[in-house]
Protein backbone atom coordinates (compact mmCIF):
# COMPACT_ATOMS: atom_id res chain seq x y z
CA UNK A 1 0.00 0.00 0.00
CA UNK A 2 1.34 3.63 -0.61
CA UNK A 3 0.58 6.13 2.02
CA UNK A 4 -1.02 8.93 1.48
CA UNK A 5 0.87 12.09 1.01
CA UNK A 6 -0.17 14.84 3.38
CA UNK A 7 -2.26 18.00 2.07
CA UNK A 8 -1.74 19.54 5.66
CA UNK A 9 -0.27 22.91 5.31
CA UNK A 10 1.97 21.91 7.92
CA UNK A 11 5.38 20.26 6.87
CA UNK A 12 5.47 16.52 7.19
CA UNK A 13 8.32 14.98 9.43
CA UNK A 14 11.00 13.57 8.32
CA UNK A 15 9.64 10.14 9.79
CA UNK A 16 6.77 10.32 8.06
CA UNK A 17 8.10 10.91 4.43
CA UNK A 18 10.46 7.57 5.09
CA UNK A 19 7.27 6.03 5.93
CA UNK A 20 5.96 7.42 2.59
CA UNK A 21 9.65 5.99 0.67
CA UNK A 22 9.95 2.43 2.37
CA UNK A 23 6.13 1.55 1.75
CA UNK A 24 6.75 2.31 -1.87
CA UNK A 25 9.99 0.53 -1.98
CA UNK A 26 8.27 -2.92 -0.07
CA UNK A 27 5.36 -2.63 -2.79
CA UNK A 28 8.10 -2.85 -5.80
CA UNK A 29 10.09 -5.18 -3.81
CA UNK A 30 6.86 -7.38 -3.59
CA UNK A 31 6.69 -7.98 -7.65
CA UNK A 32 8.87 -10.27 -8.70
CA UNK A 33 9.38 -9.19 -12.65
CA UNK A 34 9.74 -5.62 -12.33
CA UNK A 35 13.03 -4.04 -12.98
CA UNK A 36 12.47 0.36 -13.77
CA UNK A 37 15.40 1.99 -14.52
CA UNK A 38 14.18 5.45 -14.26
CA UNK A 39 12.55 7.24 -11.51
CA UNK A 40 8.57 6.95 -10.80
CA UNK A 41 7.21 10.19 -12.10
CA UNK A 42 4.35 10.14 -9.93
CA UNK A 43 6.45 9.86 -6.50
CA UNK A 44 4.39 11.61 -3.65
CA UNK A 45 7.04 11.93 -1.01
CA UNK A 46 8.62 14.43 -3.64
CA UNK A 47 6.02 16.88 -2.89
CA UNK A 48 6.16 19.14 -5.81
CA UNK A 49 6.29 16.06 -8.05
CA UNK A 50 1.87 15.91 -7.14
CA UNK A 51 1.23 18.42 -9.61
CA UNK A 52 3.25 17.90 -12.10
CA UNK A 53 3.65 14.61 -13.05
CA UNK A 54 1.07 13.46 -16.36
CA UNK A 55 -1.12 11.09 -14.97
CA UNK A 56 -2.18 9.58 -18.74
CA UNK A 57 0.17 7.01 -20.04
CA UNK A 58 3.04 8.18 -22.45
CA UNK A 59 1.73 7.60 -25.94
CA UNK A 60 4.54 5.40 -28.01
CA UNK A 61 5.54 7.05 -30.90
CA UNK A 62 8.31 6.00 -33.53
CA UNK A 63 10.60 8.48 -33.98
CA UNK A 64 10.75 10.67 -37.10
CA UNK A 65 12.78 13.24 -38.96
CA UNK A 66 14.79 15.26 -36.19
CA UNK A 67 13.97 12.66 -33.45
CA UNK A 68 16.69 10.61 -35.16
CA UNK A 69 19.22 13.10 -34.50
CA UNK A 70 20.88 15.10 -31.96
CA UNK A 71 21.92 18.89 -31.87
CA UNK A 72 25.57 19.58 -32.86
CA UNK A 73 27.88 20.89 -30.33
CA UNK A 74 31.53 21.64 -30.97
CA UNK A 75 34.74 23.41 -30.59
CA UNK A 76 33.09 26.68 -31.28
CA UNK A 77 30.48 26.42 -28.32
CA UNK A 78 32.93 26.19 -25.34
CA UNK A 79 36.58 26.98 -24.11
CA UNK A 80 37.58 23.92 -22.96
CA UNK A 81 38.14 25.73 -19.95
CA UNK A 82 35.07 25.34 -19.13
CA UNK A 83 35.52 21.89 -17.98
CA UNK A 84 37.64 23.28 -14.70
CA UNK A 85 35.25 24.71 -12.18
CA UNK A 86 38.05 25.91 -9.87
CA UNK A 87 39.71 28.20 -12.29
CA UNK A 88 36.62 30.83 -13.18
CA UNK A 89 37.26 33.47 -10.94
CA UNK A 90 40.91 34.40 -9.74
CA UNK A 91 41.27 32.89 -6.49
CA UNK A 92 41.01 29.38 -5.43
CA UNK A 93 37.46 28.01 -4.34
CA UNK A 94 37.28 26.64 -0.74
CA UNK A 95 36.99 22.92 -0.55
CA UNK A 96 37.85 19.09 -1.73
CA UNK A 97 39.14 19.64 -5.03
CA UNK A 98 38.23 16.37 -7.19
CA UNK A 99 37.99 15.24 -10.70
CA UNK A 100 34.74 13.76 -12.19
CA UNK A 101 35.35 11.74 -15.35
CA UNK A 102 34.07 9.23 -16.88
CA UNK A 103 32.29 8.32 -20.29
CA UNK A 104 28.71 8.28 -21.90
CA UNK A 105 27.69 5.88 -23.72
CA UNK A 106 24.56 4.85 -25.98
CA UNK A 107 22.37 2.02 -24.84
CA UNK A 108 24.04 -0.50 -27.13
CA UNK A 109 26.99 0.41 -25.36
CA UNK A 110 29.08 2.36 -27.58
CA UNK A 111 30.88 6.06 -27.06
CA UNK A 112 29.36 9.18 -27.38
CA UNK A 113 31.34 11.23 -29.22
CA UNK A 114 31.97 14.89 -29.33
CA UNK A 115 28.75 15.73 -27.20
CA UNK A 116 28.09 18.08 -24.78
CA UNK A 117 28.23 17.57 -21.25
CA UNK A 118 26.91 19.89 -18.84
CA UNK A 119 27.03 20.06 -14.97
CA UNK A 120 26.03 22.48 -11.96
CA UNK A 121 25.85 22.32 -8.34
CA UNK A 122 25.92 23.53 -4.95
CA UNK A 123 29.63 24.86 -3.43
CA UNK A 124 31.60 23.15 -0.74
CA UNK A 125 29.11 24.69 1.88
CA UNK A 126 25.96 23.70 0.35
CA UNK A 127 25.20 26.53 -1.14
CA UNK A 128 24.20 27.09 -4.69
CA UNK A 129 24.92 30.59 -6.58
CA UNK A 130 21.21 30.91 -7.85
CA UNK A 131 19.13 33.94 -6.23
CA UNK A 132 16.36 31.72 -4.77
CA UNK A 133 19.02 29.63 -3.06
CA UNK A 134 17.76 31.11 1.00
CA UNK A 135 20.25 28.70 2.97
CA UNK A 136 21.92 30.52 5.06
CA UNK A 137 25.74 29.14 4.12
CA UNK A 138 28.38 31.33 2.58
CA UNK A 139 28.51 31.54 -1.10
CA UNK A 140 32.17 31.19 -2.49
CA UNK A 141 33.11 34.00 -4.79
CA UNK A 142 35.57 31.48 -6.44
CA UNK A 143 33.50 28.80 -7.34
CA UNK A 144 30.23 29.93 -9.93
CA UNK A 145 29.42 26.00 -9.84
CA UNK A 146 28.68 25.25 -13.46
CA UNK A 147 30.72 23.78 -16.33
CA UNK A 148 30.70 22.36 -19.89
CA UNK A 149 33.02 20.13 -21.77
CA UNK A 150 32.41 17.86 -25.12
CA UNK A 151 33.08 14.16 -24.92
CA UNK A 152 36.29 12.93 -26.73
CA UNK A 153 36.52 10.08 -29.02
CA UNK A 154 36.20 7.41 -26.50
CA UNK A 155 32.68 8.96 -25.00
CA UNK A 156 35.12 10.35 -21.93
CA UNK A 157 34.52 13.29 -20.08
CA UNK A 158 36.17 14.55 -17.45
CA UNK A 159 35.90 17.79 -15.23
CA UNK A 160 37.91 19.66 -12.42
CA UNK A 161 35.70 21.03 -9.55
CA UNK A 162 35.51 21.10 -5.45
CA UNK A 163 33.00 18.44 -4.01
CA UNK A 164 29.51 20.06 -3.08
CA UNK A 165 28.04 19.85 0.20
CA UNK A 166 24.41 18.21 1.25
CA UNK A 167 22.07 21.26 1.81
CA UNK A 168 18.24 22.05 3.44
CA UNK A 169 15.36 22.33 1.23
CA UNK A 170 12.06 22.33 2.22
CA UNK A 171 9.76 19.15 0.73
CA UNK A 172 9.61 18.64 4.68
CA UNK A 173 10.91 19.33 7.91
CA UNK A 174 14.49 18.93 8.18
CA UNK A 175 15.01 17.61 4.71
CA UNK A 176 18.73 17.34 3.21
CA UNK A 177 20.26 16.55 -0.29
CA UNK A 178 22.61 14.17 -0.65
CA UNK A 179 25.38 15.71 -2.08
CA UNK A 180 24.68 15.86 -5.81
CA UNK A 181 26.27 16.77 -9.23
CA UNK A 182 23.72 17.96 -11.34
CA UNK A 183 24.30 16.35 -15.31
CA UNK A 184 22.79 17.22 -18.52
CA UNK A 185 23.60 14.79 -21.46
CA UNK A 186 22.80 14.70 -24.86
CA UNK A 187 23.16 11.67 -27.49
CA UNK A 188 23.26 11.23 -30.94
CA UNK A 189 19.42 10.54 -31.21
CA UNK A 190 17.20 13.74 -29.79
CA UNK A 191 15.26 10.72 -28.08
CA UNK A 192 18.26 9.97 -25.59
CA UNK A 193 18.37 13.49 -24.49
CA UNK A 194 18.76 13.39 -20.60
CA UNK A 195 19.32 15.22 -16.88
CA UNK A 196 20.58 13.44 -14.15
CA UNK A 197 22.02 14.05 -10.93
CA UNK A 198 25.25 11.84 -9.83
CA UNK A 199 25.95 11.21 -6.28
CA UNK A 200 28.71 10.38 -3.78
CA UNK A 201 29.32 6.84 -2.27
CA UNK A 202 28.00 6.12 1.42
CA UNK A 203 26.22 9.12 1.73
CA UNK A 204 24.15 8.83 4.74
CA UNK A 205 20.98 11.05 3.48
CA UNK A 206 20.33 8.74 0.97
CA UNK A 207 17.39 6.67 2.60
CA UNK A 208 15.98 10.09 3.58
CA UNK A 209 16.02 11.45 -0.20
CA UNK A 210 12.53 11.73 -1.96
CA UNK A 211 14.61 12.71 -4.94
CA UNK A 212 17.37 9.77 -5.19
CA UNK A 213 14.58 7.12 -3.77
CA UNK A 214 12.22 8.17 -6.60
CA UNK A 215 14.53 5.85 -7.92
CA UNK A 216 12.60 2.67 -6.79
CA UNK A 217 15.01 -0.14 -8.10
CA UNK A 218 18.13 -0.27 -5.72
CA UNK A 219 20.23 -1.41 -8.66
CA UNK A 220 19.19 1.40 -10.76
CA UNK A 221 19.61 3.62 -7.93
CA UNK A 222 23.21 2.35 -7.04
CA UNK A 223 23.81 3.61 -10.55
CA UNK A 224 23.47 6.73 -10.12
CA UNK A 225 26.80 6.76 -7.20
CA UNK A 226 30.27 7.05 -8.75
CA UNK A 227 32.99 5.03 -7.03
CA UNK A 228 35.99 6.84 -5.36
CA UNK A 229 39.00 5.77 -8.15
CA UNK A 230 42.40 6.06 -7.27
CA UNK A 231 43.86 6.02 -10.40
CA UNK A 232 41.99 9.35 -11.21
CA UNK A 233 42.95 10.41 -7.82
CA UNK A 234 46.53 13.24 -8.54
CA UNK A 235 49.49 13.27 -5.84
CA UNK A 236 49.22 16.92 -3.71
CA UNK A 237 46.75 17.83 -5.95
CA UNK A 238 43.07 16.42 -5.62
CA UNK A 239 40.97 12.95 -5.63
CA UNK A 240 38.98 11.33 -8.46
CA UNK A 241 35.97 9.77 -9.03
CA UNK A 242 34.58 8.17 -11.99
CA UNK A 243 31.07 8.05 -13.05
CA UNK A 244 29.91 6.34 -16.39
CA UNK A 245 26.22 7.41 -18.03
CA UNK A 246 24.43 5.04 -20.10
CA UNK A 247 21.51 6.61 -22.44
CA UNK A 248 18.64 4.77 -23.68
CA UNK A 249 19.29 2.86 -26.93
CA UNK A 250 19.18 4.84 -30.44
CA UNK A 251 16.69 4.12 -32.97
CA UNK A 252 19.20 4.65 -36.21
CA UNK A 253 22.37 3.12 -37.10
CA UNK A 254 25.13 5.26 -35.85
CA UNK A 255 27.14 6.80 -38.46
CA UNK A 256 30.41 8.46 -39.44
CA UNK A 257 28.65 11.86 -39.00
CA UNK A 258 27.63 11.41 -35.40
CA UNK A 259 31.37 11.13 -34.88
CA UNK A 260 32.18 14.58 -36.43
CA UNK A 261 32.66 17.60 -34.49
CA UNK B 1 23.28 -1.95 -21.36
CA UNK B 2 21.29 -0.59 -18.61
CA UNK B 3 20.04 3.51 -19.07
CA UNK B 4 21.08 5.82 -16.21
CA UNK B 5 17.87 6.98 -14.38
CA UNK B 6 16.89 10.22 -14.90
CA UNK B 7 16.30 12.91 -11.81
CA UNK B 8 14.77 16.14 -11.77
CA UNK B 9 16.62 18.96 -13.07
CA UNK B 10 15.63 20.88 -9.69
CA UNK B 11 14.81 24.80 -8.91
CA UNK B 12 18.76 25.75 -9.43
CA UNK B 13 19.29 25.57 -13.34
CA UNK B 14 19.02 29.16 -13.59
CA UNK B 15 22.22 29.76 -13.17
CA UNK B 16 24.07 26.91 -15.44
CA UNK B 17 22.24 26.08 -18.28
CA UNK B 18 20.26 29.21 -20.00
CA UNK B 19 22.94 30.91 -22.23
CA UNK B 20 22.97 34.37 -24.28
CA UNK B 21 20.13 34.10 -27.01
CA UNK B 22 19.60 30.71 -26.16
CA UNK B 23 16.07 31.11 -26.83
CA UNK B 24 16.83 33.06 -30.53
CA UNK B 25 17.28 29.88 -33.58
CA UNK B 26 17.17 33.00 -35.14
CA UNK B 27 17.21 36.64 -34.23
CA UNK B 28 14.35 38.22 -33.81
CA UNK B 29 13.31 40.49 -36.84
CA UNK B 30 14.74 38.15 -39.13
CA UNK B 31 12.69 37.62 -42.45
CA UNK B 32 10.53 34.67 -41.84
CA UNK B 33 10.88 34.71 -38.47
CA UNK B 34 8.11 34.18 -36.46
CA UNK B 35 7.33 33.59 -32.46
CA UNK B 36 6.79 30.05 -30.69
CA UNK B 37 5.51 30.58 -27.21
CA UNK B 38 3.32 29.53 -24.61
CA UNK B 39 3.09 28.35 -20.73
CA UNK B 40 4.00 25.77 -18.67
CA UNK B 41 1.24 24.56 -16.07
CA UNK B 42 0.74 22.30 -13.51
CA UNK B 43 -2.37 20.16 -12.43
CA UNK B 44 -4.06 23.04 -11.40
CA UNK B 45 -3.63 25.18 -13.87
CA UNK B 46 -1.00 27.62 -12.34
CA UNK B 47 1.51 28.84 -14.03
CA UNK B 48 5.51 26.39 -13.88
CA UNK B 49 7.98 29.09 -13.54
CA UNK B 50 10.69 26.90 -13.16
CA UNK B 51 10.66 24.63 -16.12
CA UNK B 52 13.26 24.31 -19.19
CA UNK B 53 12.15 23.98 -22.23
CA UNK B 54 14.38 22.74 -25.36
CA UNK B 55 13.15 22.88 -29.18
CA UNK B 56 14.65 20.89 -31.83
CA UNK B 57 13.34 21.33 -35.36
CA UNK B 58 14.27 20.97 -39.22
CA UNK B 59 15.33 23.90 -41.32
CA UNK B 60 12.44 25.52 -43.41
CA UNK B 61 13.73 23.53 -46.19
CA UNK B 62 13.17 19.95 -43.87
CA UNK B 63 16.59 19.52 -43.59
CA UNK B 64 17.79 18.28 -39.92
CA UNK B 65 20.66 20.66 -39.38
CA UNK B 66 24.16 19.27 -38.84
CA UNK B 67 25.69 22.50 -37.43
CA UNK B 68 27.30 23.95 -34.44
CA UNK B 69 27.19 27.11 -32.71
CA UNK B 70 24.25 27.06 -31.05
CA UNK B 71 25.48 27.87 -27.51
CA UNK B 72 27.75 30.88 -28.97
CA UNK B 73 25.54 32.30 -31.44
CA UNK B 74 26.73 34.33 -34.32
CA UNK B 75 23.19 35.73 -35.82
CA UNK B 76 23.45 33.69 -39.33
CA UNK B 77 24.09 30.25 -38.46
CA UNK B 78 20.19 28.20 -38.10
CA UNK B 79 21.51 25.05 -35.99
CA UNK B 80 17.52 23.88 -35.07
CA UNK B 81 18.11 23.85 -31.34
CA UNK B 82 17.49 25.89 -28.90
CA UNK B 83 16.43 26.42 -24.85
CA UNK B 84 14.17 28.36 -22.98
CA UNK B 85 13.57 28.99 -19.15
CA UNK B 86 9.91 29.77 -18.34
CA UNK B 87 9.21 33.23 -16.69
CA UNK B 88 7.40 33.79 -13.79
CA UNK B 89 4.33 33.60 -15.57
CA UNK B 90 5.30 30.04 -16.50
CA UNK B 91 6.08 31.56 -20.21
CA UNK B 92 8.53 31.09 -22.85
CA UNK B 93 8.99 32.31 -26.05
CA UNK B 94 11.34 30.79 -28.99
CA UNK B 95 12.44 33.48 -32.43
CA UNK B 96 12.92 30.41 -34.91
CA UNK B 97 11.69 29.27 -38.45
CA UNK B 98 8.77 27.82 -39.55
CA UNK B 99 10.02 23.88 -40.00
CA UNK B 100 9.88 21.94 -43.68
CA UNK B 101 8.41 19.42 -41.54
CA UNK B 102 4.91 18.64 -39.30
CA UNK B 103 6.34 18.98 -35.82
CA UNK B 104 8.76 20.67 -33.66
CA UNK B 105 10.50 18.38 -31.18
CA UNK B 106 9.93 19.56 -27.91
CA UNK B 107 11.68 18.51 -24.72
CA UNK B 108 10.17 19.23 -21.13
CA UNK B 109 12.48 19.93 -18.02
CA UNK B 110 11.18 21.44 -14.58
CA UNK B 111 11.33 21.01 -10.98
CA UNK B 112 8.94 18.42 -9.53
CA UNK B 113 9.27 16.38 -12.46
CA UNK B 114 11.41 13.76 -12.03
CA UNK B 115 12.43 12.40 -15.21
CA UNK B 116 12.42 14.68 -18.71
CA UNK B 117 9.66 14.34 -21.37
CA UNK B 118 9.24 14.68 -24.88
CA UNK B 119 6.63 16.34 -26.91
CA UNK B 120 5.99 17.20 -30.61
CA UNK B 121 4.54 20.59 -31.56
CA UNK B 122 2.95 20.32 -34.77
CA UNK B 123 1.75 22.88 -37.01
CA UNK B 124 -1.32 24.24 -37.33
CA UNK B 125 -3.60 22.01 -39.68
CA UNK B 126 -0.84 19.20 -39.53
CA UNK B 127 -1.36 15.81 -40.08
CA UNK B 128 0.07 12.45 -40.15
CA UNK B 129 0.06 9.06 -38.49
CA UNK B 130 1.45 9.74 -35.80
CA UNK B 131 -1.12 12.43 -34.77
CA UNK B 132 -4.11 10.11 -36.33
CA UNK B 133 -3.11 7.32 -33.49
CA UNK B 134 -3.74 9.73 -31.06
CA UNK B 135 -7.15 9.84 -29.04
CA UNK B 136 -9.39 12.66 -31.07
CA UNK B 137 -10.03 14.59 -27.70
CA UNK B 138 -6.33 15.10 -27.06
CA UNK B 139 -4.84 15.46 -29.97
CA UNK B 140 -5.28 19.51 -29.31
CA UNK B 141 -2.52 19.28 -27.00
CA UNK B 142 0.08 18.51 -29.86
CA UNK B 143 -0.97 21.05 -32.07
CA UNK B 144 0.18 24.66 -32.12
CA UNK B 145 -2.32 27.44 -32.77
CA UNK B 146 -1.31 30.95 -34.53
CA UNK B 147 -1.44 34.08 -33.16
CA UNK B 148 -0.48 37.61 -34.10
CA UNK B 149 3.45 37.18 -33.51
CA UNK B 150 3.81 33.30 -34.79
CA UNK B 151 2.58 29.69 -33.15
CA UNK B 152 1.35 29.29 -29.50
CA UNK B 153 2.21 25.90 -27.85
CA UNK B 154 0.83 25.64 -23.94
CA UNK B 155 2.51 22.62 -22.05
CA UNK B 156 0.18 21.07 -19.57
CA UNK B 157 1.88 18.85 -17.06
CA UNK B 158 -1.29 17.36 -15.43
CA UNK B 159 -5.19 17.77 -16.08
CA UNK B 160 -7.89 18.08 -18.17
CA UNK B 161 -5.94 19.12 -21.40
CA UNK B 162 -2.74 17.30 -20.11
CA UNK B 163 -0.23 16.97 -23.32
CA UNK B 164 0.40 13.87 -24.98
CA UNK B 165 3.98 13.26 -23.75
CA UNK B 166 5.81 10.32 -25.86
CA UNK B 167 7.64 7.84 -24.98
CA UNK B 168 9.76 5.49 -27.73
CA UNK B 169 10.47 2.24 -28.41
CA UNK B 170 13.86 1.80 -26.80
CA UNK B 171 13.21 4.04 -23.46
CA UNK B 172 12.38 1.78 -20.36
CA UNK B 173 10.14 2.89 -17.32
Amino acid sequence: MTAVPSTDPAPASQAEVTAEIEAIASSYVETPDATETQPRLDYSPYRSSLLRHPTKALQQADPEGVELWAPVFGERDLDPLEADLTIQRTGEPVGERMIVTGRVLDGDGRPVRHQLVEIWQANAAGRYVHQRDQHPAPLDPNFPGMGRCLTDADGVYRFTTIKPGPYPWRNHRNAWRPAHIHFSLFGTEFTQRMVTQMYFPGDPLFPLDPIYQSVVDPAARARLVATYDHEVTEPEWCTGYRWDIVLTGPHRTVVEEDTLS
Amino acid sequence: MTPTAGQTIGPFFGFALPFPRDTELVPPGTPGAIRLHGRVLDGHGDPVPDALLELWQADPAGQVVRRQGSLRRDGYTFTGWGRAATDRDGHYAFSTLLPGAPFFAVTVFARGLLNRLFTRAYLPGASDGFLEGVDVDRRSTLLTTEDETGLVFDVHLQGDRETVFLSYPRHQS
